[in-house]
């Protein structure tokens, strides 16, 4: 293939596309599948059939649409009208959205947004306008589509569909136009900083990998995903797999590696189902392989699954895995850039950072920088969940409050309840109390609260969540979770564990709390890997904000 | 050594991933998820076959099958609950669903039942936190349970007749 073959390729789909006047996209992720989407898609597909509208109305499944507590969701994209998502869609609800798309219907108006009701039981209305969603609504209208943008729009097993939609068009003016440094260079101007929790600035990362001498060199896509309420990674596996190959063609490329690979937790059947047959696309199409595009360039890629295990996340337990062992993790330095897959340099991100590298090159560095904070450049996916009234899988950009993600986009607390913090970072994370709503979203912001960015969870708590609960819940998982090679991280979270064990069943004392914020501070300091230096965050920081909620478990226990 | 696995028809993908990594060591994690997902859990003898085939030490096998929570090595129940105790699905009362079952089934959770009828698993993050809390019973993702709903839901699967949609 040659670059302009891409054009060839995206006009033909264009021509058959260009004749269809709407395109009705049946959500097909994770969340809308398991809510229904099948007959609904089925349901789509028999109405039009039935009503003879195959001529100008296109079907298709998309990638996730967001408002995952609202399925199954069905995004309309029509000539020249504003795009619209229906929600709680069924089969009957379907057989009727088709019928509103023949020529002699007349048109659907769209609900007022100034009052979105989503807070209405989620049943079938038989006035279709109850189930539209316009782009307008504050759940849409305040995000920003940079990683997702393709998202309801391409159909995520087409090659060619992201092909058509500008995809790999970047890669091809990379590898044909731009030395390995000055692709780096571009990066590392764009400000983009890892998506995978500790926002370590990329294009440096990537200039180590370039300068480190070494015959062969790896690229491996961290996909393990590990926290424990949280799905943004999987979802742009499984939704946008081409935009992640892509980012790690234009890595292979920058950094001077010729393999790559994939790095998927064994709990996403779906997202290895269509990275396996994206790259099968990819191959038969000469976009991975060797001198691709008639260059000097080759690049193979593979899929290693994981086994579920939370260290392997972590980078060097990471390629201990992908070499066939025991995913245990080792000091650093040396860092992968140095000797990372079998001895060799490897440049390792996360999946959410290799999908923001195709928008970030297609726009040049600086439209990439121009959305976010001074030191956070970009958007941020997060899987918004807990005690809101929309919850669902967000794209917004960097600096954007708390507050706004909560009450905007996330519709408010339901039931009447008050907010009571907001949790991030999983495991590894801390809480964001009601007084820092006002906080704005970026690495440093969160991090002076003792919360992390982390890779994208962002569960709400409200007045009825108890946060001594939520901290041992995370340091069961924790405990669990620790490989055990340090002493610290092995014993200190069980035995942090068993400390608020005993203060949830009120047999504490104020000793107890003393010993647990000491502990807490220790095993911190002193782990080998970042399990352990993050597993006592949850821990210290609703110590910070909450520590009344841990005093009145004692005292009324010892009452 | 004679093993009770010779000809069985179910090693036949496990001798695939074998050979499509040329049996090198480095293959051992991908081996093992293939054989658990034809057999459904790693047996002694199976084990022994994937050290023999990779010509990697038994103890090597061993100490990576261990390391990984999704391998097993018993046979599951005939049928299986799996309940998400991710962040959402317990912050929306997922702990109660586990601790439910744990009482009605006499079964600790990641163990089956004494007369091999129900397994009780935990799962983290089944992607779908927006419909929590979130259950998998026999392969069936259902949305939006609590304790009552879900004990009703394992016993009708349990009865052996289908399960409804509990609306
Ligand atoms: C215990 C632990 C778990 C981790 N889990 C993940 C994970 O699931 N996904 C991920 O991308 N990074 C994870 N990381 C961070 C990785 O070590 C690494 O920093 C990251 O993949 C680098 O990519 P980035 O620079 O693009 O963020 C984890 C780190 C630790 C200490
Ligand atoms: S936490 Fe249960 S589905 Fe995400």
């Amino acid at each position: 293939m040659q670059p302009h073959d891409l054009q060839t390729i995206a006009s033909k789909v264009q021509a058959v596309r260009g004749k269809q006047r709407t395109r009705l996209m049946c959500c097909g992720s994770t969340a809308c599948l398991s809510s229904g989407a099948e007959a609904v898609r089925t349901a789509l597909d028999q109405a039009v059939k039935a009503q003879g509208l195959a001529a100008d109305v296109h079907v298709g499944t998309s990638g996730c649409l967001g408002l995952c507590g609202r399925g199954p969701l069905v995004r309309r994209e029509a000539d020249g009208e504003p795009a619209l998502t229906y929600h709680d869609v069924d089969a009957e609800v379907a057989a009727r959205i088709v019928a509103t798309e023949a020529p002699s219907a007349p048109d659907v108006a769209s609900p007022d947004v100034a009052s979105p009701d989503l807070t209405s039981p989620d049943v079938a209305s038989p006035d279709l306008t109850a189930h539209i969603l316009p782009e307008t609504h504050p759940f849409f209208a305040r995000q920003h589509k940079v990683v997702l943008a393709l998202n309801g729009t391409i159909d995520p097993e087409h090659l060619e569909d992201y092909i058509a939609h500008g995809g790999y068009a970047a890669f091809a003016r990379v590898v044909t136009t731009m030395s390995p440094a000055e692709a780096c260079d571009e990066v590392k101007r764009s400000g983009l900083r890892g998506r995978g929790g500790a926002g370590f600035p990329t294009g440096i990362k990537w200039r180590a990998v370039l300068d480190h001498p070494g015959e062969r060199k790896f690229v491996i896509a961290n996909g393990d995903e590990g926290d424990p309420g949280a799905y943004m990674d999987r979802t742009v596996m499984e939704d946008l797999p081409h935009q992640v190959i892509e980012g790690m063609l234009i890595a292979g490329y920058a950094v001077g590696a010729q393999q790559g690979y994939l790095y998927v937790r064994g709990e996403y059947p779906l997202a290895v189902k269509r990275l396996e047959k994206a790259i099968r696309a990819a191959g038969r199409q000469g976009l991975l392989g060797a001198n691709i595009f008639g260059t000097d360039f080759s690049f193979k890629l593979d899929i290693r699954i994981g086994a579920g295990a939370f260290v392997c996340g972590e980078e060097t337990a990471l390629m201990a895995s992908v070499e066939g062992s025991r995913g245990v993790p080792r000091m650093r330095p040396p860092y992968p850039a140095q000797s990372g897959l079998w001895g060799c340099p490897t440049l390792i991100n996360n999946v959410e950072t290799f999908a923001n590298i195709a928008p970030l090159f297609a726009g040049g560095a600086e439209k990439f920088a121009s959305v976010g904070t001074e030191k956070s450049k970009g958007t941020k996916i997060f899987a918004l969940a807990g005690k809101l009234n929309q919850t669902g899988l967000i794209e917004v950009p960097m600096g954007i409050t708390l507050r706004e993600i909560v009450f905007t986009i996330g519709g408010g607390i339901p039931d009447g309840k008050a907010f009571k913090a907001a949790q991030t970072g999983g495991p590894s994370g801390g809480c964001i109390p009601a007084e820092h709503l006002d906080t704005p979203v970026d690495y440093e912001s969160l991090r002076a609260l003792g919360a992390i960015m982390g890779s994208g969870g962002l569960i709400v708590l409200d007045e009825t969540s108890s946060m001594p609960d939520v901290a041992r819940f995370f340091m069961e998982f924790c405990a669990d979770e620790s490989c055990g090679k340090c002493v610290p991280c092995r014993v200190g979270t069980v035995q942090m564990h068993g400390l608020l064990d005993k203060i949830m069943q009120q047999r504490a004392t104020p000793a107890d709390i003393e010993k647990l914020q000491r502990l807490g501070e220790l095993v911190k300091r002193t782990s080998l890997c970042g399990l352990g230096q993050s597993a006592p965050n949850p821990v210290l920081s609703t110590l910070r904000y909450f520590r009344h909620e841990y005093d009145a478990l004692v005292s009324e226990g010892q009452a | 050594m004679t093993s009770t696995l010779s000809g069985d028809p179910r090693l036949k993908s496990v001798d695939r991933a074998i050979k499509k990594n040329g049996a090198r060591g480095d293959a051992l994690l991908e081996v093992l998820n293939t054989a658990q997902e034809s057999f459904g859990y790693l047996s002694q003898d199976l084990i022994r076959y994937v050290a023999r085939e990779l010509h990697v030490p038994l103890a090597r096998v061993y100490g990576v099958a261990t390391f990984y929570h999704l391998f097993t090595f018993k046979p599951k129940g005939d049928h299986t609950c799996i309940v998400c105790l991710g962040t959402a699905c317990y912050v929306k009362g997922a702990g109660d669903i586990v601790a439910a079952l744990e009482a009605e089934y006499e079964v600790k959770s990641g163990g089956t039942t004494a007369d091999g009828r129900l397994s009780v698993t935990t799962a983290r993050c089944l992607g779908s936190c927006g419909l929590a809390p979130m259950l998998v019973l026999d392969g069936a993702v259902l949305a939006r349970n609590d304790a009552n709903s879900t004990l009703e839901r394992v016993a009708v699967v349990l009865d052996g007749t289908p399960a409804q949609e509990a609306d």
